[in-house]
């Protein structure tokens, strides 16, 4: 059986990273809360099958992210496409770079980075479809490896690796169209 | 044995390679490359600040409420566990 101590002691520790995942998720404050509730309440009545010593932060997200796809997301009906095919790789890199050749402003551009706020950079993700802004919080803001992230939303790696791959480039489009209304990118290809 | 690689497929792996997710060869084979290529190493140190800057800007303060509130539920879910 379940034992609460032992729960609290070992879980509480990532409340904070759930609840950033959650608050992207749902994009509200009183909705983020209750999936966080709603998740810790949930894998204290499953710890029993909780295999200890495997990973319980993924095990956590995983029930995080079941219970906001079937809680949250069939309210909206959004289509799940992330239109990337005209976003080259480094998308952001060149945009911020200006007339400048690639690598020459390095440094400009790092600068340029650091001007992004994090209301700026919490918009642009959750302006993603779902699976990819759950793709892209998953590797890029907690860390996460594709095998984990493939437990954690149970699909294939392949599947992890493409959804990324697509949602990274989103982010850096959304960063890139963010940058343009607030000034921080050149409204054209030419340098700031 | 590893390989030469070119700035197209070094940029098109670049990420996987940040991710620590490719395979010793091919991780070999593109640090090899962004040891004598400044264009790729820029873009490289670029898109690792670019993660940086992501991880970093997406924190969120608990609030003390939801706390409190959570280990209110936990409680009371114990004692109805127990009875």
């Amino acid at each position: 059986m379940a034992d609460q101590a032992v729960f609290s002691d070992l879980a509480m520790e990532y409340m904070p990273a759930l609840y950033t995942a959650a608050l992207r998720m749902t994009r509200n404050a009183a909705d983020a809360e209750d999936l966080v509730q709603e998740t810790y309440l949930k894998a204290y009545r499953a710890f029993a099958s909780f295999e200890s010593g495997t990973n319980l932060k993924a095990w956590l997200y995983r029930i995080l992210t079941n219970t906001y796809i079937n809680t949250y997301r069939a309210k909206k009906r959004r289509p799940e496409i992330a239109d990337v095919e005209d976003v080259e790789d480094l998308y952001l890199y060149r945009h911020l770079s200006g007339d400048q050749a690639p690598g020459m402003g390095r440094s400009a551009e790092d600068e340029a980075l650091e001007r992004f706020t994090d209301t700026d950079v919490k918009a642009a993700i959750e302006a993603l479809p779902d699976t990819f802004r759950m793709a892209v919080l998953l590797a890029d803001v907690e860390g996460f490896s594709y095998k984990e992230i493939a437990e954690i939303t149970e699909v294939p790696i392949g599947t992890v690796m493409s959804r990324i791959h697509r949602g990274r480039k989103a982010l850096q489009k959304a960063l890139v169209d963010r940058g343009r209304t607030r000034g921080l990118v050149g409204a054209t290809d030419e340098a700031r | 044995m590893a390989g030469f690689v070119g700035c197209d497929e070094t940029i098109e792996r670049l990420y996987v390679y940040l991710d620590g997710e490719l395979t010793e060869q091919r991780r070999i084979e593109i640090t090899r490359h962004l040891d004598m290529c400044g264009p790729c190493v820029g873009a490289y140190g670029f898109e690792s600040e670019l993660r940086r800057v992501i991880a970093n800007r997406c924190k969120d303060h608990v609030p003390e409420s939801l706390i409190a509130r959570i280990a209110e539920a936990l409680r009371n879910e114990h004692s109805r566990q127990s009875n």
